[in-house]
C-alpha cells in the first residue's frame, strides 16, 4: 500500500471507536452538538456562525458603530485611520504623505481607488499588475498602495486577497502600506468577511486571502513589541466616503 | 523520530531530572521567564474580556475541531480533492523519514539554489533543518525567534515564543558574531538587523518552506497565522511554495476560522488578531501577477493515527499549536522548555510526545505536572490535558509497571492479609520513622529532599480505636 492508502486505512481504522463529546460548558452548544452526534458524525454545519457569533467579540450593529469600533480597533493596533470626503481628498493625503516621507517610488495596482491615488504622486511609481509583478523592482519601493475586500469593525482586520488587491507582494513587501476602501466595504464580523469572499469567489477562489491585523509586529525579544519585522512597519487605512 | 537508542533504556528521563533540577536552581533564568510572560497574562485578559462569551466560543471551538477529527476519514479526502482542484500538489508521508525524503525531493527537482523557511512546527518534529544541510542546501529561518535560535544552534524554547528565554544582550553579542552588526540594547534596533539581513533573501530564494494551522475541507485552502509578515513574504515570491502539516489541522469549514482564528490569538498571545491570518488556494492563478508557480503540501501522520486510535485521548488532536497551556503552567515556568527534550514542549507536549515517540521512555513527562488543570482551564478548545497526563500514567503502569511498584504491591498484600504482621510492621515503622528522617538512607533521601515527614503517633490507629471506640459509639448513639 502506498502511503496515502495506509494513512487513510489507518484513520478508517482509528474511528472504528468513537470518542465522547467534549465537556461543554453552554447548553446551546449541547443542542447543537447531541443530536448531530447520534446522526452518526459531528455536522454541525449550523454552529460556527448561527450559534456562534453572539460569543464573539462584537462588530457592531449599526454602520456608525461599526466604523467607530473599527476605527478604534486599529488605532490599538497602532495602524492610521483617515477618513475623507472622496477619492480627490484621499490622492492629496497619499501625495502629502509621500512627499513628507521622501518616497522616491511607490507600487500600486490597478484599481478604480487606487489609479488616481497613484497618478497624484510627486514621486515614481511602479505598477505590479502590467502585467506580471517583478519582485526586485517591488522591494525597492518605500510603499504600496493597495485596495481591500472587507474592513472588519470587530478585529480591526482587513481582508486582502492576491486577485483584487494587486497580487500576493504588494501588501506585504514595501515598508509601508496604504489601504483605500470605501465605507460600504466595513463588515462586522471575521465570519461576514468570510461569507462575503465565498460568495464573491464561488468556484476559483483566490491563490491568496489574507487577513491583515494591523502593522506587522514581533514580540520575540524579551516578549517586547516592535513594529515592522519583515512585513509593513507602518499601515494606513484610508476610508472614503 | 526515534530520539533515543534502544541501548541507553530511561536516557530521556534522565537527562529531565537533571535539567529540570538545574533549571530550578537558576534563580534569574526563572525570574527572567516569568517576567517575560507577565505581559501575556494581561493582554489575554483583556483581548478575553472583548469576548462576549468566552466560555461558550471556548465550546465552539471545542466543537469544531471534535467534529472535524472524528470525520477525518471523510474530511481529509475532502479537503486534498479540493486542495488538488485549486492547483495544489499533495504528498503523504507515514513518518518523519518519508516527510524528509519528499521536501528533499521536491527540492531536487526544483534544482532548490536557496532555500527560506518561516516558522514550522512539523518541521522541528521531523528535523528537517539538518536533513537539508546535510543534503548540502542551505536553509534560512526567517521568524525572528527562529532566526535567533538557528544562528544560536538550539531547537525552539517554547513552540510559540521560540528564544523567549534569551536576553537582548545574548542577542546583540549573537548579531554582532554572525552578521557584524553594532551592538544595541534596543529589540527594536535588533529587530530591524534581522529585518535588514533577512530582506534580500526573501527576493533571492526560490523555495518558500511554511507551516499550516489548518486545513479548510469545504474549499481546499491552507490557513497560516504569523504576525511578522515572513510566511506572507515566504510563500509570495519563491518559484515553488512548500507546505508541511500533520493530518489532524482539518477543519470542515471556511466559517469555523471565524471563531478558531481571534480564538487562536487570544489563547496564545493576547491579541485580537494574529497579524496575518492568510489562507491560501494553491499557487499563482490566471490573472494574478505573482506568487509561487507551484504549490506543494506534505501531510504528515508520525504517529498521529496512533492518537486518533485512543478515544480517551483523541481529542489532543484538536490542538492549535497557540501555547497557551504552556503558558500558564507551573511546571513549564520552573523547569524551562528545553528540560522536556522535546518538539512540543509544556502540558500539551507532555501528553502527546508519549504518543509520538514511545511510551515506555517518555512516559515521565506524565508526571511533570502538578495536576493543578490550569492547562485545561486555558486550552481554548477544552482539550482534557491534565486527565490526559493521567491516562498516561495509568497506561503505562498497566503496560510496563515498574520493578519496584510491583514488588512494593506485593508486599503490601502479604502483609495486608495477616492482622499480626500488620500490627507488627506498624508497631516497627513508629518506631524506626525518627531514625529515617535522621539518616535519610538513599531510597527515601530524594523525596525527602523537598518534603518533611510527619511525627510518628504514639500508638496506631487499631490501638486508639479499641481505647476510645466505647466512648465514640456512646456519643453517637
Amino acid at each position: 500500500m502506498n502511503a496515502r492508502d495506509t494513512i487513510l486505512a489507518r484513520i478508517r481504522e482509528a474511528l472504528r471507536v468513537p470518542a465522547p463529546l467534549p465537556h461543554l460548558k453552554s447548553r446551546n452548544a449541547q443542542a447543537a452538538a447531541v443530536p448531530a452526534a447520534a446522526g452518526g458524525h459531528a455536522g454541525l454545519t449550523v454552529l460556527p456562525l448561527d450559534v456562534a457569533t453572539p460569543w464573539l467579540p462584537d462588530g457592531g450593529d449599526s454602520p456608525a458603530e461599526q466604523l467607530q469600533l473599527l476605527t478604534e480597533n486599529l488605532e490599538k493596533l497602532r495602524a492610521t485611520v483617515v477618513q475623507v470626503a472622496d477619492a480627490q481628498a484621499a490622492a492629496e493625503y497619499v501625495a502629502r504623505l509621500a512627499h513628507d516621507r521622501g518616497w522616491g517610488r511607490v507600487a500600486y495596482h490597478d484599481h478604480s481607488l487606487v489609479g488616481p491615488l497613484a497618478a497624484a504622486l510627486p514621486c515614481e511609481t511602479y505598477r505590479v499588475d502590467a502585467p506580471a509583478c517583478d519582485k526586485r523592482a517591488l522591494e525597492s519601493c518605500d510603499a504600496g498602495i493597495t485596495t481591500c475586500e472587507a474592513l472588519i469593525s470587530q478585529t480591526g482586520s482587513l481582508l486582502v486577497s492576491s486577485a483584487t488587491g494587486g497580487g500576493r507582494g504588494l501588501s506585504i513587501l514595501p515598508h509601508v502600506h496604504v489601504v483605500v476602501a470605501t465605507l460600504d466595504q466595513i463588515v462586522p464580523t471575521l465570519g461576514d468577511a468570510l461569507h462575503q469572499a465565498k460568495e464573491r469567489h464561488a468556484g476559483r477562489l483566490p491563490s491568496m486571502l489574507s487577513f491583515i491585523t494591523g502593522p506587522s509586529r514581533t514580540g520575540d525579544i524579551e516578549r517586547i513589541l516592535v513594529l515592522g519585522a519583515h512585513g509593513p512597519k507602518e499601515l494606513f487605512v484610508i476610508l472614503v466616503g | 523520530m526515534i530520539a533515543h537508542p534502544s541501548d541507553l533504556p530511561r536516557l530521556a528521563k534522565k537527562k529531565f531530572l537533571h535539567d529540570a533540577a538545574e533549571h530550578v536552581r537558576d534563580t534569574s533564568h526563572r525570574s527572567f521567564v516569568r517576567k517575560a510572560l507577565g505581559g501575556y497574562y494581561t493582554s489575554r485578559d483583556t483581548q478575553k474580556a472583548r469576548f462576549r462569551d468566552w466560555e461558550q466560543a471556548r465550546d465552539a471551538a471545542s466543537l469544531a475541531k471534535w467534529s472535524a477529527v472524528n470525520r477525518l476519514d471523510e474530511l481529509l479526502p475532502r479537503f486534498v480533492a479540493n486542495f488538488e482542484a485549486n492547483g495544489g500538489q499533495v504528498h503523504w508521508a507515514r513518518t518523519a523519514e518519508e516527510a524528509r525524503d519528499i521536501v528533499l525531493n521536491l527540492l531536487r527537482a526544483a534544482k532548490a539554489k536557496a532555500v527560506i523557511k518561516s516558522k514550522c512546527m512539523t518541521s522541528e518534529e521531523i528535523h528537517l533543518n539538518a536533513a537539508m544541510e546535510e543534503d548540502g542546501y542551505g536553509v534560512v529561518e526567517s521568524d525572528l525567534g527562529e532566526f535567533i535560535q538557528q544562528l544560536r544552534g538550539e531547537p525552539p524554547y517554547h513552540f510559540v515564543f521560540p528564544c523567549m528565554h534569551v536576553r537582548r544582550d545574548e542577542i546583540s553579542d549573537l548579531f554582532q558574531k554572525n552578521l557584524g552588526t553594532a551592538p544595541t540594547d534596543s529589540p527594536e534596533e535588533l529587530t530591524m538587523i534581522a529585518r535588514r539581513h533577512m530582506r534580500q533573501l526573501y527576493v533571492d530564494a526560490d523555495v518558500g518552506i511554511t507551516g499550516a494551522n489548518f486545513l479548510v475541507a469545504e474549499t481546499g485552502q491552507i490557513s497560516i497565522t504569523e504576525n511578522e509578515g515572513n510566511a506572507r513574504l515566504t510563500a509570495a515570491l519563491p518559484r515553488v511554495h512548500i507546505a508541511i502539516s500533520g493530518i489532524e489541522k482539518v477543519v470542515e469549514h471556511l466559517d469555523d476560522l471565524a471563531v478558531l482564528l481571534p480564538m487562536l490569538a487570544t489563547a496564545g498571545a493576547g491579541q485580537p488578531m494574529t497579524c496575518y491570518n492568510t489562507l491560501y488556494a494553491g499557487p499563482r492563478k490566471d490573472g494574478e501577477c505573482d506568487g509561487p508557480e507551484e504549490m506543494h503540501l506534505v501531510l504528515l501522520d508520525n504517529q498521529r493515527t496512533a492518537i486518533l486510535a485512543d478515544p480517551e485521548q483523541r481529542d489532543s488532536l484538536h490542538c492549535i499549536r497557540c501555547g497557551a497551556c504552556l503558558n500558564v503552567c507551573p511546571i513549564f515556568k520552573n523547569v524551562g522548555g528545553f528540560t522536556y527534550g522535546t518538539t512540543y514542549q509544556g502540558p500539551i507536549g507532555s501528553v502527546i510526545t508519549p504518543h509520538l515517540r514511545g511510551l515506555a521512555d517518555w512516559n515521565h513527562l506524565s508526571g511533570a505536572s502538578s495536576l493543578c488543570g490550569a492547562c485545561t482551564d486555558a486550552c481554548p478548545v477544552r482539550i482534557d490535558i491534565h486527565h490526559h497526563l493521567l491516562h498516561n500514567r495509568r497506561n503505562a503502569a498497566r503496560t510496563a509497571p515498574s520493578r519496584w511498584e510491583r514488588l512494593g504491591h506485593k508486599l503490601f498484600v502479604m502483609v495486608a492479609r495477616r492482622p499480626w504482621l500488620f500490627a507488627t510492621g506498624g508497631a516497627v515503622f513508629r518506631k524506626t520513622l525518627g531514625l529515617v528522617k535522621a539518616v535519610r538512607p538513599p531510597l527515601v533521601r530524594n523525596w525527602l529532599a523537598t518534603r518533611d515527614l510527619p511525627a510518628a503517633p504514639e500508638k496506631s490507629f487499631r490501638a486508639e480505636w479499641r481505647s476510645r471506640k466505647d466512648d465514640i459509639l456512646h456519643e453517637r448513639s
